[in-house]
């Protein structure tokens, strides 16, 4: 028996969606793109870095974990959600270390894309510096704990994809880290660089080695358009 | 009506911000139709001649010199702009903030690998200025009033927002010129 399709509005649109759908997946579908880090398509939602919250009937709550509803009313594109995204986008900033200037994943970098979509010149909040450490242990793969901003994204696959357990977090608050599942470094797990935990990084904490600028300034991913202009696209076409 | 007055400076930066800006090419000829430069490593005048409309100011604070340089500009510019990367978030110099003074200089004049320094001893003239703690974004020692980022920030992202600034238009930069790299 087929589902009856669910209706509902974000930001005075009105969206169709199917039962089970969260309110991201529903979007997404119809072209309109709900700012995110830490989600990632096919893989299951974490709702940890509270970029994709939006207004649920005057509620907050993070598009990629919460369902949909008949004649839910959500609110995305409103100053107030921006200006929450821009703070935690800052914080984020101010948190790592993130050196642009020389990172491999710099215009490909969905941190970076997402400061360069809410407009950020510079975050508002003073720099903390902390300090990091990078495992380059590993023949193919390194992680720069400098530029982790602890999305959970390698936990996640690493776990219901490739079904390895690598990765995992440790410590709590300004603490907490992404460890490895071995004695001490990445080279003594059995991560391989075609597993899908190696593919997902938001930012350039865990990169591929001897890949890097590949692909000259100007045609990198986000040179020219903005994060979420494909998505975006779809609702054009 | 005089021109107003532009003044520039590179702190704890690599003069890459200020190369970048002689990257407008013809448009300086423009440039001095629309301001007069003032205290600048541009024109080498090296005090100020009296108060600037702009002040563009590349680098981070790394040692006491920046962090008076960095004051006298906040004090004889009405509006002042941090250029790069280094300056908002003090960047390549920034590296050594997680570790100690101390452990800086020994590796920088004792332990690293290109250093001759039989005799051990370490710079200490009081003519050099002390070197920070840490390097600091200009914005975390003085109030700044628009950032441009890049590393460098391109010619026409410099270009766009002194134009604006001088002819008293809103500074909006267009997706293409807002880039941390």
């Amino acid at each position: 028996m087929e589902q009856k399709a669910i209706t509902f509005t974000i930001d005075g649109v009105e969206i169709k969606g199917s039962p089970g759908q969260t309110i991201m997946q529903a979007a997404d579908e119809a072209g309109v793109y709900i700012p995110r880090l830490c989600y990632l398509k096919d893989l299951t939602p974490h709702g940890s870095c509270r970029i994709c919250t939006v207004m649920v009937n005057g509620r907050s709550q993070a598009a990629c974990t919460q369902p949909i509803t008949e004649g839910m009313v959500v609110e995305n594109n409103t100053d107030a959600l921006d200006e929450h995204r821009r703070n935690i986008v800052d914080m984020l900033f101010v948190e790592g270390n993130h050196y642009c200037m020389f990172c491999e994943k710099s215009g490909n970098c969905e941190l970076q894309a997402m400061a360069y979509r809410l407009g950020i010149c510079a975050p508002k909040y003073p720099y903390l510096f902390p300090q990091s450490n990078v495992d380059a242990s590993h023949p193919d793969i390194l992680i720069d704990r400098n530029r982790c901003i602890l999305c959970g994204r390698c936990v996640i696959a690493s776990r219901d994809v490739d079904g390895k357990n690598v990765f995992e977090f440790v410590g709590r608050g300004p603490e907490k880290r992404i460890a490895v599942n071995a004695e001490a470094k990445l080279s003594d797990t059995d991560i391989d660089v075609t597993d899908k935990a190696a593919q997902v990084c938001p930012v350039g904490a865990i990169i591929k080695k001897r890949v890097g600028f590949a692909v000259p300034i100007g045609e990198r991913l986000y040179d020219k358009e903005p994060i979420g202009s494909d998505i975006e696209s779809k609702k054009n076409k | 009506m005089e021109k107003p007055k532009l003044a520039t400076t590179s702190l704890a930066g690599c003069f890459g911000c200020h190369m970048s800006f002689l990257d407008i090419d013809e448009r300086i000829l423009k440039l001095v139709e629309l301001v007069q430069f003032d205290k600048s490593p541009i024109d080498d005048i090296k005090e100020f001649t009296g108060q600037c409309l702009v002040g563009l100011v590349e680098g981070g604070c790394a040692n006491e010199e920046n962090v008076h340089v960095l004051q006298k500009f906040r004090k004889n510019c009405d509006i002042l702009i941090s250029v790069g990367d280094c300056a908002i978030n003090g960047g390549i110099p920034a590296m050594r903030n997680d570790l100690s003074i101390k452990e800086c200089f020994e590796e920088a004049y004792l332990n690293g690998p290109s250093v001759y320094n039989p005799s051990g001893v370490l710079p200490d003239d009081k003519e050099l200025p002390l070197l920070l703690d840490k390097v600091y974004p200009c914005h975390e020692v003085v109030k700044i009033d628009y950032h441009l980022p890049g590393c460098p920030p391109s010619a026409d992202t410099l270009w766009e927002a002194l134009v604006a600034l001088l002819t008293n238009k809103p500074l909006e930069l267009p997706y293409e010129l807002i880039k941390y790299d």
